[in-house]
């Protein structure tokens, strides 16, 4: 019983991650209609930024955290209005092409500049081990990460659905020529959510260095994922990428657990059921965009 | 005259060879006895060609998007390894074909997963399913090698008379003799009204399917073809270089097959052709600069190519030929724009 709470756990702490890595993916091509496959490039981006400025420079983790995210999110933008923005009407071949091209680009520089071997952020001491929780072990990092992870998935939904900006990107996403036509700057908005969905992926990519492994094929490795958590949980909200993270967090884990050798083999096949059987996701909406 | 036969006088029109084709696959020959030293990059660039083939088969023409296409051409050499290492069928053109058809096989029942969805559930399930391959490979081990790849394959003479030599020279016209065939039939294909269907799909599935093609049945067909043109270029690979290991599942492998796919042009049978010898080339030139690098410069190159845009680099290529064309000739060019994709 309590490995099967322990499971859940990570789980749970496994597919926070994958969510805050993956929401901004959900809005360039869940709503955007953008193939973006270098989302794993900026994730990895923080990651890196993070893990020198705390082994290198001696920063404190959370203090490099919040710039791993803005880095992140500052070469997100610089690349949505250099290269992406020109990208946006032509077809999917291109944008896949393109976002093939990018992602190549940043595995060999990242190799270049840092090496090609697995890297490690130095964890404050108040992170490292686990404590009981009624006979259930419970990892202080995984924990900080469901709390993190928690607040940022409540914080989102509250942007989208309260705030001005929220209703302006929703106006946006569903009809950007409406929308423009109401004054609604729609180029702005859009270079603005991807900004943000690349410096959470950014965020995510220096969370995920202790769990997933940080090296420079982490773009490759994880695509997959991503595209997983944004293909099944389709695109009408910020709560079904959510929950696919969620499902596939925990899928993954007790699969890597209980059926060692079929792990990624139980991944893969359930998310082509879900495909075939819903091809906009669990959670979309009916109409393709 | 009726519709139809000026339908068919249009197709024969355009099957018929030019002098242009004929010099090309001379120049193919010809390679042979030029670099005589040079047999093992030869016969790599003629599989990738055909491997490329395969994928202008159904992206060029009929516009499926895969991003799993390996899985196919993992199959293949599986399938060949396998056929000669435990000796169940020995004579390698027999094993060839039957690895293309355990291919065609899987190309059949995965038709069905492709053809329902958009651009992206495509993409999904193409790539979802190379994966999968690549994860099962992995898992079955004790049939596969695992990572250590099959080990120990010995080729049997072709047809019992040309054993293979270390220099590869048997490899590269076996190899050759195979793609030529393939092409033949790939041209055949591509020129029949199945063919022409398969564009009007391509530009408009909708009005296609309005004025009686039947959009489904025609692109499972030209799926399950192009899965056995990977399998038999997957099973080259083995058979030429008597190893299968589960990098033939890779995604980079498809991804490069994209690149060498968009550097040659879609929608043409030499697209594949030319485009397999100018990304070997450029491989081999980015490998001999930067040996642990040259990831970054075929990314370059395709991050380039979708910016300044596919059909205005192949107007640049082709521009001189294409005058030298009416200068010498004084007609319209016969090197042509390949056709455009349909956006």
């Amino acid at each position: 019983m309590t490995t099967l709470f322990t499971i859940l756990f990570d789980g749970v702490a496994y597919g926070m991650l994958l969510f805050v890595l993956a929401c901004g993916l959900a809005v360039t091509l869940g709503l955007m209609n953008f193939v973006n496959l270098a989302h794993g490039a900026f994730a990895m981006t923080g990651g890196y930024i993070c893990a020198v400025l705390v082994n290198n420079q001696g920063w404190p983790f959370f203090a490099a955290l919040p710039l791993a995210f803005v880095t992140a999110a500052l070469v997100g933008v610089a690349l949505e209005r250099t290269l992406y923005r020109h990208l946006y009407t032509r077809s999917h071949l291109d944008q896949v092409l393109f976002t093939i091209g990018l992602t190549f680009m940043s595995v060999a520089a990242v190799d270049y500049v840092m090496g090609s071997s697995r890297i490690f952020i130095k964890l404050p001491a108040a992170l490292e081990g686990q404590f009981d929780f009624f006979g259930v072990g419970i990892g202080r990092y995984r924990l900080m990460i469901i709390v993190i992870c928690g607040l940022l998935t409540v914080a989102l939904q509250l942007i989208l659905a309260k705030t001005r900006f929220g209703s302006r990107l929703r106006a946006a996403v569903d009809d950007p020529r409406a929308a423009s036509g109401l004054g609604i700057n729609v180029p702005q908005v859009f270079a603005f959510t991807f900004a943000f969905g690349c410096g959470l992926a950014g965020l995510g990519g220096a969370l995920s260095a202790e769990i997933l492994g940080l090296d420079p094929y982490f773009p490759l490795k994880f695509m997959i994922y991503f595209l997983i958590v944004v293909t099944v949980g389709g695109s009408s909200s910020i709560t079904g990428p959510f929950l696919a993270s969620l499902l596939l967090g925990i899928g993954d884990v007790a699969g890597k657990y209980y059926v060692p050798k079929m792990g990624p083999f139980v991944i893969y096949t359930i998310m082509i059921v879900i495909l075939i059987w819903r091809p906009n996701g669990l959670f979309g909406r009916a109409a393709a965009r | 005259m009726t519709a139809a036969s000026d339908v068919s006088s249009h197709a024969i029109a355009r099957a018929r060879w030019r002098p242009a084709e004929i010099a090309f696959w001379i120049l193919a020959l010809s390679c042979a006895f030029l670099f005589p030293s040079r047999y093992l990059i030869m016969t790599d660039i003629l599989r990738l060609a055909l491997f490329t083939l395969s994928l202008d088969l159904i992206l060029g023409y009929a516009g499926i998007v895969s991003l799993g296409h390996a899985a196919f051409f993992g199959v293949g050499a599986y399938s060949a390894g396998l056929l000669a290492l435990h000796g169940i069928i020995n004579e390698p053109v027999i094993a060839l074909v039957a690895a293309g058809l355990v291919a065609m096989v899987l190309g059949f029942l995965t038709s069905f997963l492709v053809i329902r969805g958009v651009d992206l559930t495509r993409l999904m399930v193409t790539l979802g399913i190379a994966l999968l391959l690549e994860a099962l490979a992995e898992r079955f081990s004790n049939i596969t090698g695992g990572t250590d790849g099959l080990q120990g394959i010995e080729m049997q003479p072709i047809l019992g008379l040309f054993a293979f030599d270390m220099f590869g020279k048997t490899g590269f016209f076996y190899s050759l003799i195979v793609l030529f065939l393939l092409f033949l039939l790939a041209r055949r294909i591509v020129n029949s009204p199945f063919g022409l269907s398969l564009r009007a799909i391509k530009n408009n599935p909708l009005r296609a399917s309005a004025i009686g093609v039947p959009v489904n049945r025609r692109l499972i067909a030209i799926y399950t073809i192009a899965a056995f043109y990977a399998g038999i270029a997957g099973a080259l690979f083995t058979q030429t270089t008597a190893l299968a290991s589960l990098d033939v599942f890779a995604f980079e492998r498809s991804a490069d097959l994209m690149l060498v796919l968009v550097i040659g042009g879609t929608g043409y049978l030499y697209g594949g052709l030319i485009g397999a010898v100018v990304f070997k080339m450029l491989q081999e030139l980015f490998q001999t600069i930067t040996p642990q690098y040259w990831l970054f410069w075929i990314g370059l190159v395709l991050v380039v190519m979708v910016l300044v845009g596919r059909e205005r680099i192949h107007r640049w290529v082709l521009w001189v030929p294409n005058l030298v064309i009416r200068q010498l000739f004084g007609r319209k060019a016969v090197v042509a724009v390949p056709e455009s994709d349909a956006p």
